[in-house]
């Protein structure tokens, strides 16, 4: 039986190391990209970031203080026990929220939308939100966090069959141009593409897929690698590198995620992560002890399962009465 | 790595700034700064331009600096703040509140997310002698927060809340920032917005826009959302 203080620490430690402590392969991709970048003030940007991420971990304080709309990814193991069952685990990353908001600190960022009232502790209704999935097989518990940001580079577009993968790059484009100037998506950043299922499972799945892969990881199914690959590289032709800066810096990497969606319709999200990338997971073992990392591991395979054993019945269905 | 900051010019101002400091500033350039900076965002501007309440200290004998910005600040129970660091907030929201603001004030930099749109530099920042700075990467939070010394004062606290309210913060080699609008209204995000134009209609040959329009769309994608 995992215990919920064990639960809370966790959370509270992944707020932490979140707010703090970059992830090693989007850093590693930043630099990356500044030894191709040549618009000087592009670069000039993505310099002054490496350097604050470097007084982040030094000095132990916040990458940036804009909190972003912190939330929770929980996968549970099928075979996992939490004391209190989900409600339990509901309950300690509420409370880790508000502990790390005033511990680490955190801005608190969570305003009621009409009364703008502030608990001063990012907890409110609806507030962190928490997914949940699940993992055949497994005893432990992984409690992810991503702080992104929701004012800009964030978009979502109802497209149809006819406008196929043109369409798909068109809209890709459009999102990155509108939201790019100025910096207003601060980029660079990993992009992630949601692309069908309702309108509400697509912009999770692109918001996911900018929060919880890594850079460089692909989809499994080659065509959409290879969409990937192609958007990536649309993105830094634009022109536009760090803020919006004449430069080639524009996209850290790009990730799609699909679910299957209604016949008539191809709907399509873009989310940008911002430039820094803040995300971490605890896994929490049956026996209570925890192993931290930046790689969710959020997508697998059966996350991603596609259809059920099942059979036509050989015999019609009688339909008498 | 391509070593940006040599080619980049580099000021070092004392706060309140005086009228020729200001006057040197040129677009894209690296400034750091000494002395008071205040915030002031959406809930102090409503307060006192539009509810009437007087300012709470003598801005222009303290700080000319106003950052739009809140910190990650956590209130210790003697009373004491402890400030993790800040990050701006998009500027071009306050636009409204920006030219009384400034008559009120007295503030001569202001200091943000993505600037202000060309035309509000020329009509607002410009007749008050001001000039707008903007953060770096905008998530530039521990830099900042280094260069923070003390909270000199905070106002409307309970009222307003941590992101809210007005601080004033004592701050030393505080930056980097960039000038993004000079005493002429220039905008260099405007100037750097146009040459990405140039490029994009090569980039959009041949992509159609969606079989469905929205409302109030443009196809046009020289236009910025602000």
């Amino acid at each position: 039986m995992i215990a919920n203080s064990t639960i809370e620490e966790a959370a509270y430690r992944v707020m932490e190391k979140a707010a703090i402590d970059i992830p090693e392969d989007y850093l590693s991709g930043i630099k990356g990209m500044i030894d191709l970048e040549k618009g000087d003030l592009s670069a000039f940007v993505l310099q002054s970031m490496v350097e604050n991420w470097e007084a982040a971990t030094e000095d132990r304080r916040p990458m940036c203080a804009d909190t972003g709309l912190p939330r929770y990814y929980v996968k549970v193991g099928n075979e996992a026990a939490a004391e209190k069952g989900f409600v339990g685990i509901e309950r300690a990353l509420r409370c880790a929220t508000a502990r790390a908001t005033h511990d680490v600190p955190l801005r608190p960022n969570r305003v009621h939308p009409l009364w703008r009232t502030d608990n001063n502790n990012n907890v409110g209704i609806n507030a962190p939100e928490i997914e949940w999935s699940f993992e055949p097989g497994a005893d432990w518990i992984d409690i992810t966090t991503v702080h992104k940001g929701g004012l800009f580079g964030t978009d979502y577009r109802m497209l149809f069959p006819g406008d196929g993968i043109d369409g798909i790059k068109r809209f890709y484009l459009d999102t990155l141009v509108a939201f790019g100037k100025r910096g207003l998506a601060c980029q660079p950043a990993i992009v992630g593409v949601g692309l069908g299922g309702s309108k509400d499972t697509c912009m999770q799945l692109g918001k996911q897929a900018a929060c919880l892969r890594t850079v460089g990881d692909r989809n499994p199914d080659p065509k959409i690698t290879e969409l990937e690959l192609e958007l990536k590289a649309l993105g830094n032709d634009i022109g536009m590198g760090a803020m919006g800066f004449i430069g080639s810096s524009m996209v850290v990497d790009c990730h799609i995620e699909v679910g299957h969606t209604h016949t008539g319709g191809m709907p399509m999200s873009v989310h940008t992560f911002c430039l820094s990338s803040r995300r971490a997971t605890a896994r929490i073992h049956a026996d209570g002890t925890v192993a931290y990392r930046t790689d969710p591991q959020w997508f697998t395979p059966y996350l991603r399962r596609e259809t059920v054993e099942w059979q036509t019945p050989a015999e019609p269905l009688s339909n008498s009465g | 790595m391509a070593d940006a900051s040599g080619t980049l010019k580099q000021f070092r101002l004392s706060l309140p700034a005086t009228p020729d400091d200001i006057a040197r500033l040129e677009l894209g350039s690296v400034v750091f700064l000494d002395g008071i900076v205040y915030t002031a965002r959406e809930g102090v501007y409503k307060r006192i331009l539009e509810d009437g309440e007087p300012l709470p200290a003598d801005l222009s004998s303290i700080s000319n600096v106003n950052f739009h910005c809140s910190p990650a600040a956590a209130l210790d129970g003697d009373g004491t703040y402890r400030i993790g660091g800040v990050t701006a907030t998009a500027s071009f929201r306050f636009s409204k509140w920006m030219s009384d603001w400034l008559d009120r004030t007295g503030t001569r930099i202001v200091i943000g997310k993505g600037g202000m749109a060309s035309d509000d530099y020329k009509s607002v920042l410009v007749p008050h002698s001001a000039v707008y700075l903007t953060t770096v990467g905008y998530g530039t939070g521990a830099l900042l927060g280094r260069g923070i010394k003390s909270v000199r004062d905070v106002f409307w606290l309970d009222e307003l809340g941590i992101a809210q309210a007005m601080w004033l913060f004592e701050v030393e080699r505080f930056g980097p920032f960039i000038v993004d609008s000079d005493l002429e209204g220039n905008s260099l995000f405007a100037q750097h917005g146009e040459a990405v134009n140039r490029r994009l209609s090569a980039l959009y040959d041949g992509l159609k826009p969606p079989a469905l329009h929205r409302y109030g769309e443009t196809d046009d994608r020289k236009k910025e959302v602000m």
